[in-house]
């Protein structure tokens, strides 16, 4: 582990005032940088020779609308006898304390052999952050999918066009608010001669809620 | 003098339902005379959201939809996303546990490697390939079989173990309408002792197996035309595009995450890293032709290993691994510690972690967001096979038509991993 700490140092030798934090933990070193920032500490990254992060390894989104929610109330709830399901349409709007949306970056040196993560959280009403096409060209479907999935527009990407979801396709399925079951159904209409769709015909349910305990189990 | 004819760029489809896409791959392509111009490959098509239903369920209820991703290599994405737990959790599997899943792995990645020689010699044209490497792949998925119940989608591994030790005995074949009792003996002859001594035996016929794939192959001069200087990439640019695995050694950069960040027993045993020179078709193949020896030569090492030493292949926390089925009948803390696991799984502490296992196919990462809940927040799937794709357009352009097909296969691509 002494490897990485020596990376952590070095890494805030030379990005230290974009740095906004870093953790250590679980062996892997994160670096939360702000949106607009991101290519000049892509450069960085990348040209360095003793950083040298010439492998862009995955690019994704993350969604924290339901961040720390949880769908069984574990605490306060014995009082009121066995009903211990949380009533979903309380977490539709949830105050959130932080940017809504992240885009979570890995890089690897295959040279020097280290990993490193960085994420720039992206405020909803925001949701732009600038390409990293020409810096790692292995972006360019990462950053698609993103822009499928999550609706988070890579500024400057050469071909941001939707990756996986269907032609036609309306919504970003990866977005908490967008229901498990999807809105939409497809079906032949014998009358239509041709493939139609229709509102999804099915209920949403949970079967196992999502439980948060806190017993401290974790915290030495 | 007669004025030539006007020649415009062709456009046309190719897929999604071709026999040659390896799956579900829509191809625009573009071609000028029968040169590839353009090439748009549409992905998708095989889309099923596995990362979005992994954060509706608990984490061991993913493990199953792991097989799903990568159909040809059922075990390794299992590996992938329980070391991600694992890592979160802070356990570690019992030694045994390690060396068995190491064992499934280098399995798989025969397994892997076999589909894809036969699926890419059938593209290319020879026939009798195919055949061969399934002859082969069965005697894999009976000691998939044997060890989990399942002869593809597994789901074998748990996070601080696998699901049960290996039997002592590997099934055999019963006289049927189709086999009398001669002939099952005859099939029934390495099945007489346990799943060790039939791996065991396998290993000792495979080599041979590969040095008859090698002479139907390596040295045929149609092999080499359809595949020398087919798709070529270099060093620069394939780390560039985020190429790793084999894609990777085939261009000669020797990375290879089982030797530069081993996990499991990886730093105990002997292998090889082959690398290619040119970064061709033919390349990739002499480099996954290689990678069997050296995969064999690791199953010989573990089993060797797993025959001296017994002992637990799951780690005894009942947190986090249920008890055993005879203690549930008898002890009150176990039916509790097996009615909690089932009905609501464990909490991971609050967290991200990103593990990576040296897949068949390149470098496959699972990363995982946990708020401290049952259920994972995000959990994102570094496919292989992702950028390899993505990168096909440069692979092929300049190429014929017919080579469309070389490079397709020559990725080694399955959809289930790149639509996920």
């Amino acid at each position: 582990m002494s490897d990485l700490e020596a990376l952590h140092t070095l890494i805030h030798a030379e990005l230290n005032s974009f740095i906004q934090k870093s953790t250590l933990a679980y062996g892997e070193l994160t670096i939360e940088i702000a949106p607009e920032h991101i290519r000049e500490v892509a450069f960085i990254l990348r040209d360095r020779p003793e950083l040298d992060f010439k492998l862009l390894v995955d690019v994704c989104g993350v969604d924290y609308l339901h961040y720390g929610l949880s769908e069984w109330e574990t605490n306060a709830a014995t009082e009121k006898g066995f009903e211990r399901g949380v009533d979903m349409s309380a977490m539709q709007h949830p105050h959130l304390t932080r940017p809504r949306f992240g885009v979570v970056y890995h890089l690897l040196s295959l040279n020097k052999n280290h990993r490193i993560r960085i994420r720039a959280a992206l405020e909803e009403t925001h949701l732009k952050i600038n390409t990293v096409t020409d810096i790692w060209p292995a972006a360019n479907w990462f950053e698609r999918e993103a822009f499928d999935l999550f609706g988070i527009e890579f500024v400057g990407h050469p071909d941001l066009r939707r990756l996986l979801t269907d032609y036609g396709f309306i919504g970003h399925p990866f977005r908490k608010d967008f229901p498990l079951i999807g809105n939409v159904e497809v079906r032949y209409d014998a009358k239509l001669r041709r493939v139609i769709y229709d509102p999804v015909s099915i209920e949403p349910r949970i079967l196992e809620p999502k439980v948060i305990r806190n017993d401290n189990r974790y915290q030495e | 003098m007669e004025k030539l004819p006007e020649i415009r760029n062709y456009t046309f489809n190719f897929g999604p339902q071709h026999p040659a896409a390896h799956g579900v791959l829509r191809l625009i392509l573009e071609v000028d005379g029968e040169t590839i111009v353009r090439a748009d490959p549409h992905i998708g098509l095989l889309h099923r959201a596995t990362e979005k239903l992994a954060e509706s369920k608990p984490y061991n209820h993913t493990i199953g939809y792991m097989d799903r991703l990568d159909y040809v290599s059922m075990m390794c994405n299992e590996h992938g996303y329980v070391l991600a737990i694992e890592k979160l959790l802070g356990v570690t599997p019992p030694i045994r546990a390690q060396y068995i899943r190491v064992m499934f792995d280098e399995i798989t990645r025969i397994l892997n490697h076999l589909l894809w020689l036969g699926a890419h010699a059938l593209d290319i044209g020879a026939m009798s390939m195919f055949l061969y490497c399934f002859r082969e792949r069965e005697d894999l998925l009976d000691c998939y079989e044997a060890a989990s119940g399942a002869r593809m989608h597994a789901t074998y591994y748990r996070p601080g173990g696998v699901y049960r030790d290996l039997p002592d005995k590997m099934p055999q074949y019963k006289p049927s309408i189709w086999h009398n009792a001669k002939e099952v003996a005859k099939l029934n002859e390495n099945r007489q002792g346990s799943l060790l001594d039939f791996i065991w035996d396998f290993t000792n016929r495979f080599p041979t197996r590969v040095d008859e794939y090698e002479t139907l192959l390596t040295d045929n001069r149609i092999w080499k035309q359809r595949t020398v200087n087919i798709g070529v990439i270099s060093p620069e640019r394939a780390i560039a595009l985020g190429f790793t695995g084999p894609m990777l050694r085939a261009c000669g950069v020797e990375w290879d995450l089982r030797r530069k960040q081993p996990y499991e027993v990886y730093d105990q045993l002997d292998f090889k890293i082959p690398i290619g020179l040119r970064g061709d078709t033919y390349s990739r193949y002499l480099v996954r032709i290689e990678e069997m020896r050296q995969s064999n030569h690791i199953i010989r090492q573990c089993v060797e290993w797993l025959r001296k030493n017994p002992g637990p292949v799951i780690i005894n926390n009942q947190k986090i691994a249920p008890p055993s089925r005879v203690t549930m009948k008898k002890s009150m803390e176990a039916m509790i510690h097996h009615f909690k696991l089932m009905t609501e799984g464990y909490a991971l502490p609050e967290g991200e972690a990103y593990a990576a296992i040296e897949h068949p196919k390149g470098e496959f990462g699972v990363y995982l967001v946990s708020d401290g809940a049952n259920k994972p927040y995000r959990l994102k799937i570094r496919a292989a096979g992702f950028p390899h794709l993505a990168a096909f357009e440069e692979l092929v352009k300049g190429h014929m038509i017919s080579d469309v097909v070389t490079v397709i296969s020559s990725i080694d691509i399955v959809f289930g991993e790149i639509d996920r």
